[in-house]
Formats: structure tokens, sequence, C-alpha cells
């Protein structure tokens, strides 16, 4: 082989590698995002049911049971506005607790009851997960819009 | 009146590190011999000054001097007198001035062992590295100053956060951080030869040795890091993909892609264009590290804040070094002459494949870690990048650069018949695929992951000790002559790959026999696991010198012999009330057992995690055995450089 037919062999081999290899790379990536949904979109049935994805929220207060015998647990995540069962059998976080911010992975089932597989801690007392703060803030901000939207009705003139 | 003192020391060494870039850059553009000279001194004033402002704020954490608002922040009067070192450098402010400080280090190593450089590219080298330091030392003082004070002072500290309260605290942060900014010297060196025109063999020569230690470090912190997350943590993992550990993950990859490609560009004076980018590239990504982590758009233990501030300034000088170094190369790298001509099957090209592997390794780990930061920035919804995807990258991409690495030391520079190889490694090959078949069986469990990673573990291993023994045949001498005629850096990468087989073996081995069990534990239950029997005694209240703590007592026995007892423990910390669960580790040379203790269920009941991990700690063996050899191959005889002998 001539030199140059060499080295444009080289670069083609080369280049042709890296397209296979990008290639995975992109469909690894396209098939494991994870997303994440509130529970108000849950309620609305954006949330996909045949895939795992993240949600996020407040524990309700008083909402944990343990079944007895297992380790089984069953809590409630609420953004404020709308909120969602979720079921969980394994260790919580030492910062789990209720009242405070969760972030949970899992799937839905047929009952709309969120299967948990992995129930995320985090590192501080005081922080709230960033997707359970915009969650209960997203929520807010829509029951507001609402509120408003009704006073606005209620004050209509003409009724 | 000490963080005063530090205070001062840092603005005196700001100063210096100015002078260290402006007047060695100004002298070597205009060739004036005196300015150049200016860069050696003010390297090491610079050094001493920083510091003084090192030593002061550990002076304030070891006083209690609770009128410094970073002491109050991260120190508290019940914290053990070690542990108040190490707060020096557990706030972001004390992590920044370490930053500093290990820059400082690293800039005066090169002002003390460069007496073969010549002063053009001394003074540039310097130049570039006063020019980071600068950036570095501003930052501190305009956003993240350790010294600042309270009035009136606080009576006492809200105390260092539980997690770091660790021996692993000690040594995890200087080393990582060693490494990390350690890659600042090949960067200087890149820029100092593209600046000088003379990116060349010599370039590459004096180029190795500094990456090498510098990823040296990156691979102990990186293995420090990972050790710690697994026993303090209390889950077991080792490795959990977040953007933290990508961080210091990214440049390790480009720079063991820039050992690789700088043993080309020195042996055979080839890819110099490809080595310089590669140098700029693992800095750059050091640097983004370092935004990542410090500028509080990631959420993690090691994020302490979030400050727009810092995350601007951080990215503003990144725009600068990265923009402007990769401007210079553009303008440069085409005047490098290209190197010589080597065939499809031959060293050289394996290498480049070597480096294609892990440069695109790379840009998959920074495609996950980035994306979901980037698409929450523009306000494109939330999403998260885990496990699954790197997972599903990252072995198929290491695959055929872990294959590469049995066939690589033995081929030929240049040209190589394929048929050689064959020949080479025919029973290499057979011994892989028949124990890897095999061992599975007598495990009494195989999945093809088992096997591959086995064949792969045992790949390298066998093809490096035919390589040597073909050493020892085609020497002339008897066997022990041929041993000792080869070089350190010859022992050094037989080493590191070996590091490497070991380090594949154990995360084989975890991966696929791992067992864990969640058990509902109370005094006299008893649970087995992985053939071990564990009875839980008793559960008691604990009192440590800064948190009190429930403690399990579990006897462990295996067919009825005493094998240990453990103790695992959930603590809580006094000042800032916080849960911490310290598992209780038995640890073998075959496999750990590892207890932690999750909640109280109820008055008599706990939740229990009881894990096996087998042959976990050949993970962090094999890292180290990795970083082992860089370090054999800088001891090579070809880096103790004489007085300008090249150049």
């Amino acid at each position: 082989m001539k030199p140059r037919n060499k080295r444009i062999l080289l670069i083609l081999t080369g280049l042709v590698a890296l397209g296979v290899a990008t290639f995975f790379v992109l469909r690894a990536f396209n098939e494991n995002l994870v997303f994440f949904y509130t529970p108000s979109q849950i309620a609305n049935h954006e949330a996909p049911t045949n895939k795992s994805f993240r949600i996020g929220g407040m524990v309700v207060e008083n909402s944990l049971q343990r079944e007895p015998g297992g380790l089984e647990v069953k809590f409630i995540v609420t953004d404020t506005a709308q909120s969602v069962p979720v079921q969980y059998a394994g260790i919580l976080p030492d910062l789990f607790k209720e009242g405070k911010g969760v972030v949970a992975e899992g799937r839905l089932n047929s009952q709309g009851v969120f299967v948990a597989s992995q129930v995320l801690a985090k590192h501080d007392e005081n922080y709230m997960p960033p997707e359970a703060k915009d969650a209960v803030k997203a929520a807010q901000e829509n029951q507001n819009k609402n509120n408003l939207a009704k006073t606005s009705q209620n004050t209509d003139p003409k009724k | 009146m000490i963080p005063e003192i530090g205070h001062l020391a840092l603005i005196i060494a700001l100063v210096a590190s100015l002078i260290q870039c402006v007047l060695p850059m100004w002298g070597a553009h205009t060739n004036q011999i005196q300015l150049m000279q200016v860069a050696r001194p003010t390297a090491y004033t610079q050094l001493f000054f920083v510091i003084i402002a090192f030593v002061a704020l550990m002076t304030s954490f070891i006083n209690k001097d609770f009128s410094v608002i970073n002491v109050v922040q991260n120190s508290n009067a019940d914290l053990p007198t070690i542990y108040r070192i190490c707060a020096t450098w557990g706030s972001h402010e004390g992590s920044i001035l370490l930053w500093g400080l290990m820059l400082a280090l690293w800039s005066s190593a090169v002002a003390r062992f460069s007496k073969h450089l010549t002063l053009p590219i001394l003074a540039r080298t310097l130049g570039v590295l006063g020019f980071i330091s600068f950036g570095t030392i501003l930052f501190t003082l305009i956003t993240s100053n350790p010294f600042l004070r309270m009035i009136p002072a606080a009576s006492n500290g809200t105390d260092l956060n539980p997690l770091l309260q660790d021996p692993g605290m000690i040594i995890h942060p200087p080393m990582l951080y060693m490494g990390y900014v350690g890659t600042s010297v090949v960067f200087s060196l890149a820029i100092a030869a593209l600046l000088s025109g003379k990116l060349d063999t010599a370039w590459a020569r004096w180029s190795r040795p500094w990456i090498t230690v510098a990823w040296c470090f990156l691979t102990i912190g990186i293995a420090l890091g990972s050790g710690w997350a697994y026993y303090e943590l209390g889950w077991g993992g080792w490795w959990f993909w977040d953007p933290v550990e990508n961080a210091s993950f990214m440049p390790w990859l480009l720079g063991t892609a820039l050992i690789h490609s700088l043993a080309v560009t020195e042996k055979r004076g080839g890819f110099k264009m490809w080595t310089a980018l590669l140098a700029i590239l693992t800095f750059s990504m050091s640097l983004l590290g370092t935004f990542l982590v410090r500028s509080g758009v990631i959420t993690s233990v090691h994020a302490f804040a979030t400050d727009p501030e810092r995350g601007i300034f951080i990215l503003i000088f990144l725009a600068i070094l990265i923009g402007g170094s990769l401007t210079l190369f553009s303008i440069r790298a085409p005047k490098a002459v290209a190197g010589e001509e080597f065939d499809l099957v031959s060293k050289d090209s394996m290498l480049l494949t070597n480096n294609i592997l892990l440069l695109v390794a790379a840009a998959a780990v920074l495609l996950g870690t980035l994306y979901p930061l980037i698409l929450e920035a523009l306000g494109l919804g939330k999403l998260s990048v885990g496990k699954p995807y790197f997972d599903a990258v990252f072995v198929p991409l290491m695959t055929p650069a872990l294959f590469l690495m049995g066939v690589g030391p033995i081929t030929r520079w240049r040209s190589a018949k394929p048929i050689d190889l064959v020949t080479q490694l025919r029973w290499a090959l057979g011994a892989t695929v028949v124990s890897a078949v095999f061992t599975p069986f007598v495990l009494r469990s195989w999945t093809p992951g088992i096997g591959f990673g086995l064949f792969l573990a045992i790949w390298i291993t066998t093809a490096s000790l035919v390589n040597l023994f073909n050493r020892i045949k085609s020497h002339p001498a008897n066997a022990i002559s041929a041993l000792r005629a080869q070089s350190a850096s010859y022992y050094g990468m037989l080493i590191a790959h070996i590091g490497v087989a070991v380090f594949i073996f154990g995360v084989t081995m975890v991966n696929g026999f791992e067992e864990e069990k969640d058990l509902r534990m109370s005094a006299g239950t008893s649970n087995s696991l992985a053939g071990y029997d564990f009875v839980l005694n008793n559960i008691q209240q604990v009192q440590g010198e800064n948190y009190v703590a429930a403690q399990a007592t579990i006897t462990v026995t295996k067919d009825n012999q005493f094998v240990t007892v453990m103790k695992p423990e959930k603590r809580k910390y006094f000042s800032s009330q916080m849960l911490m669960t310290e598992a209780a580790i038995h640890t073998s040379f075959t496999g750990d057992l590892y207890i932690s203790m999750a909640e109280a269920i109820s008055n008599t009941e706990w939740g229990v995690k009881i894990q096996f991990k087998p042959f976990i700690n050949w993970i962090w063996g094999g890292a180290f055995l990795i970083a082992l050899g860089g370090f054999f191959a800088v001891m090579d005889k070809k880096y103790r450089f004489k007085k300008n002998k090249s150049l």
C-alpha cells in the first residue's frame, strides 16, 4: 500500500470506530434517562406507566406505615396540591423523615401506587432536595393561579 | 491577629503570583534574561506566603477561634483536635485555599526540578502557572475568604459535618487535590512549548514524569474517596457515578490517555498535536471539575454553598484558560511537523486506539454529567442520568481498550505482523479462555458478566507475563541479569497493567457474587448470609466524644466456628443532631462482611442490613497497584535529566 492510501485507511478506520462508539453512547444515553415527575403531574396522568421515573415532594405527616414482620413501608408523598402513595421494601436513608422532602425512583403500578426501588439519601438535615422543592413550588404557584381565577370570578360585577 | 496575618500573606502571594506571571512571560517574549530569571524566586515567594496563609487558618481552627466565621461554621468546641486540623479544608473556603497551596507546591517543584529546561521554556511554564495561581488566589480573596471575622465572636461553632469526621478526611482531599492540581504542570508545559514553537520529543520527555506523578496522586485520591464512601456512607457501594466522582474521573481518563500518547511522542515523535491537545483537555477537565464541585450547581456532600458569584467567577476563569489555550493551540498546532508513519497493526496504532477510546469514554461521562445540568439551567425539564447509562456506555468502550492492554505492549512500533502477535499470545489466550470459562463453575455460578470480567482480568495478567518472559528469553545472559536489565518504566507499566487486572477482578467478583439482606432483628434473632451465621446479642447505648449511639453487638460464625464480633452503630451527633450510620466491616483477603443499622422499628426491633462483598478490597488494591506502577515509571533513569542536555 502507498503511504497515502495507508493514511487514508487509518483515518477512515478511526472515523468509523468513532462513529460506532458515538452511536452506542447516544443510544445508551437515550434509553437510560430517568425523568422526573411531580405528584400533580402523576395525578394528570402525565407520568409513564411502563418506565421507571423519579418523584419528589414532602412526606405527609403520620403517613408512614410499616408492614408487620418485614421491612416494607408505605408513605404518602405530596406537593401540597396532589399526593401519591409510595411503597418501598428496604432500608430508608438516615434523613428520611415525615414532613421533610424526599426523592424516590421507581414505577407506578396499576393501582396508582408508586413502587419505589430506591429512596434517595441526602447528606444534610436542612437540605431539601431541589426536585422536592420545585415540585412543591410548582404546585403552590398553580394553586395561587387557580385561587386568583376564582376570586376574580367571584368579584365579577356582572354576577 | 493570626487570621489577619493569613489574610495579608494571601494578598502578598497574590502579588507574587502576578509578578510570576507577567514579568517572565514578557521576558520570554522580548528575550530579556533578567526578566525571565524572576520566575523561580517569585514561585518560591508565592509558596512561602501561601503556606503562611494556610498555617494561619489551621491555627485558627486549632485554637478554636470562634471569631472567624469559617471556624464557627465548620468546627465546634467538642470536635477532636485532629478533625479541627482537617476542618481547615472541610469548608469551601478552606478547600480552595488547599487548591492554591497545592498549586504553589507544584510551581515550586517545577522551579526546583527544572535545571534541564531552557530559560524561555521555564519562564513561560512558570508564567502560566503564575496566571493560574493568580486566578485561584483572587477567587479566594474576592468570593471565598476564609479569614473573615464576625463581631461579636460566637461562643461555639456549628460543627464539621459528621460525615467528614473520619480519618478519610485527613488524607483524601490533599491526595485528590495534589493530583487534580498537578495536571496544571503538563498544561503549562504544553502552553510554553506552543508559545515557543518547540513541540518536540524533548518537551514530551519533560512532560511525562510530571503528568505521571500527578496522575498517581489522582488515582490514589479517587481510590481513597471511593473507599471512604464505601465505609462511611453505610450502604456498601463503592462507586455511584455521582457528578462529583465523575468530576475527578474525567481528568483521570484523559490523564491516562495523555500518559500513553506521550509515550508515542517521546519514543517516535508522533502525535505531537494530539498530545498537546490532551494536555490542555486534561487540565480543562480538572478546572471544570472544580467548577462543578465548587459552584454549587450540583448538590452533594462536596458542595458547600450555592453562590452564583463563585460560579460565575470560575466560569469566566475557565473560559479564559480553556478558550485561550485552545485558540493558541489552533494557531500554533499546524506548524508542528507530522510524526513518522505507522501501519494499521503497530504499537502506535494501538496506543491511538486506546487514546480514542479513553477520550470517548471521558466525553460520555461528560455528557452524562452535564446534560441534566444544562437542561435544567435552560428550564427544559428535570431528569437524571444514573448508573445504568454509565454502565451501559463504559463497559463496551473499555473492553477493546482492556483487550489491547494485552496486545499493545508486545507489539512493535511502526509496523507489526499480526501472525507474530498470534504466535506469541496463543498460549496466553488459550489459558485465559479456559480459566474464564471454568473458574465460575468452581465458584458455582456463571453469568456472561462474570465470565467476561474474568476473561479480561486473566488476559491482561497472562499477556503481561508473556511479555516479561519474552524479554527474559531474548536477553543473552541468564534470567536474573535479564530482569535487572529491564528499565524501571517497563516494570512500572507491568505493575500498573496488572493493577488494572486486579481491579477488574475485584469489580467482577463484587458484581457477580455480592449478597445482601435487609432484616428486622431484635436481641436473640439470628440469620444467615453467604454461609455465615449472624446472631444479634444486644443493642445498647454508647457514648462517644461528641455523639451518642445505639450499638448492636452481632456475633458471626461460619460452620459453628467463631469468626468475629461486629458492632455497627447508629450515631446522633450532639451539635448538629444529625443521624449517622456507622457500618461495621469485617475485612478479609477474600471479601468483606458489612453490617449497617437502619432505624429502630419498635422498642426492641431494628432494621439491619447485612452484606457480603467478595474481593471488594481488590478494587482499591488494584488502584494502588496502578499508582505504584506510575511511581515506578517516574523512577526511570531516563528522567534524571542533566542540565540543559536538550535544547
